[in-house]
């Protein structure tokens, strides 16, 4: 792209695809007028593997393991879109069992994301140590998930009609173990990082959203509610276990990249109470539902659920075969990146950094 | 009023260098309070416990046909797994022999896992009614050559359960 320089001043330098701080191959095209920035371009596509289009060539159940590596750290939650979209279209539903599976998987999810986002968040500016302590919680959350599941990151354990298998008899034990672990836990965080006078001076009042800014963009999760806009599909569209729980919405009304941060911190805490509502009581049911094929049938479905960095749309145009004719995912991500020119635009380049930290960026699910 | 505003001003200003320093402190009280407790170190001396390390029975490792003391597998080549798994990571290898009935009958001759197409999604192993397929602990996976990622599960001499009847 060729672009004219209004002003003698100005240059323009690339940020990443190798950068540390973009947390992925995601180019920031950056224009800069000393070390003010006029605007900024992201330009994604380095991580583009047509997930939607193999989707088109493989089965309902194999698929969803291709939405595991779309945003990593929300594999669970992925997955369980897929299977609620495939679910709705058969008009079957599955047990009390699954559903309360899921959600305490998810929750668990949400909260291991929100660990490593704040992990790198606290790194990006500067402040090393708080990655160790997230990443030793996260790891409790992993083990979790491995012990039942088989795997850490990309599970594909929640497959359309229930689960892959039962989790393990210590399940509900260490979920509880860990609830209480995390509430003694999660002051630390506070201490170490939210009540930082250097953390507070960058982060408050910088890249300011409005909830006007965050609707027009389609700002959705915890970025989105920084700013007040109420966008939690669990409170509006609940779906699986969250009808049987209380859930209340985070929301923050002062837009800035301290709201952003407060929110997510805020979230973990809520995502317990939610946790600790659901853990002791998983009733017994069967995991599968038994059908004879799991294939939608001829027509088009949506289903939308809440990852942990904002809705996740699942979209399946099905002409009645065994794999999709077409596949959409509505990525949190991808709506959420495209907010960032007008956020970072007149701050300083080390306010981007923040900025897009407190957007909790994840790129393969960008790129898709 | 001037003179009352930089009063305020200034006492604003110790206040912010007093609070900032109370707030890094606080900080360093938590990596202080785990400096001095060596008890609560988490960090694992990978590779040094290589030997006590135990994945979980459940991990996901390499896929794997389970044989049994006299070197049998239950696979009776269906290729179920084979058609379930959605990378194309299994090829199941058959020979045609002549039972003891005259008919012919399929054979396993090589299991073929290619790992490093693999994507762990696990649909592999419930897909099969003999219950032949299993994950393993191994973990390392990495190597130097990408040929080696490509083996084959059934032991030499190993033969199928089903056949020997
Ligand atoms: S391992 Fe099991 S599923 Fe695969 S071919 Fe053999 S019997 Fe069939
Ligand atoms: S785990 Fe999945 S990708 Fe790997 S061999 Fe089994 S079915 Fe194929």
């Amino acid at each position: 792209m060729d672009i004219e320089l209004k002003e003698k001043e100005e240059y323009i330098i690339n940020m990443g695809p190798q950068h540390p701080s973009t947390h992925g191959v995601l180019r920031f095209e950056l224009c800069l007028l000393g070390e003010q920035v006029k605007y900024v371009i992201p330009h994604c596509g380095y991580i583009h593997r047509g997930i939607e289009k193999m989707c088109e060539h493989l089965t309902y159940p194999q698929l969803v393991h291709l939405t595991d590596r779309m945003d990593y750290l929300s594999a669970h939650i992925n997955n369980e879109a897929v299977a609620l979209c495939v679910e709705k279209s058969m008009n079957v539903e599955v047990s009390d069992r699954v559903k309360y599976i899921r959600t305490i998987l998810s929750e668990l999810t949400r909260i291991a994301s929100h660990q490593l986002w704040w992990s790198a968040f606290g790194m990006d500016l500067g402040a090393l140590t708080t990655f160790f302590y997230g990443l030793r919680d996260r790891e409790k959350i992993l083990d979790i998930f491995e012990e039942s599941t088989g795997s850490r990151l990309t599970q594909s354990f929640i497959t359309p009609g229930g689960l892959m298998g039962d989790v393990h008899p210590n399940f509900q034990k260490r979920v509880a173990e860990f609830i209480k672990y995390f509430r003694k836990k999660l002051p630390e965080y506070d201490q170490l990082l939210t009540g930082n006078v250097i953390f507070r001076e960058r982060t408050k009042g910088i890249g300011i959203m409005s909830k006007e800014d965050a609707i027009d963009y389609g700002v959705t999760g915890p970025s989105g509610r920084g700013s007040g806009f109420h966008c939690d599909i669990r409170k509006i569209e609940p779906y699986s276990a969250y009808p049987f729980v209380e859930v209340n919405e985070v929301t923050l009304t002062e837009g800035d990249t301290y709201a952003r941060y407060l929110v997510r911190i805020k979230e973990m805490w809520e995502s317990l109470n939610i946790l600790e509502q659901l853990v002791d009581n998983v009733p017994a049911g069967p995991i599968m539902l038994e059908l004879k094929a799991i294939k939608a049938p001829k027509g088009e479905y949506y289903q939308r659920v809440e990852t942990a960095r904002g809705e996740l749309g699942v979209y399946i145009v099905s002409d009645g075969g065994p794999s999709p004719a077409r596949m959409k995912f509505r990525s949190p991500n991808f709506s959420n990146l495209f907010i960032i020119n007008k956020l970072a635009a007149g701050h300083k380049i080390a306010d981007l950094v923040a900025i897009s930290g407190s957007l909790d960026l994840v790129i393969p699910d960008i790129d898709r | 009023m001037a003179f009352l505003k930089t009063i305020r001003e200034v006492g604003k200003y110790f206040h912010d260098i007093y609070s900032g320093v109370a707030s890094l402190m606080r900080g360093m009280k938590v990596t202080g309070s785990y400096f001095t407790r060596p008890g609560s170190i988490v960090t694992q001396r990978y590779p040094e416990n290589r030997d006590t390390l135990k994945m979980f029975d459940n991990f996901k490792g390499e896929l794997m046909l389970i044989h049994d003391e006299n070197n049998l597998h239950s696979c009776n080549v269906c290729n179920t797994c084979a058609r379930k798994c959605p990378n194309g990571s299994i090829e199941i290898i058959y020979k045609k022999v002549e039972g003891a009935d005259g008919r012919s009958k399929k054979i396993l001759d090589k299991y073929v896992y290619h790992l490093d197409t693999c994507s762990f999604c696990g649909l592999c192993v419930p897909a099969c009614d003999e219950l032949a397929l299993k994950f393993d602990q191994k973990f390392e996976h990495a190597v130097f050559d990408k040929r080696k990622l490509t083996k084959v599960l059934n032991k030499p001499g190993s033969s199928s359960k089903t056949t020997n009847e």
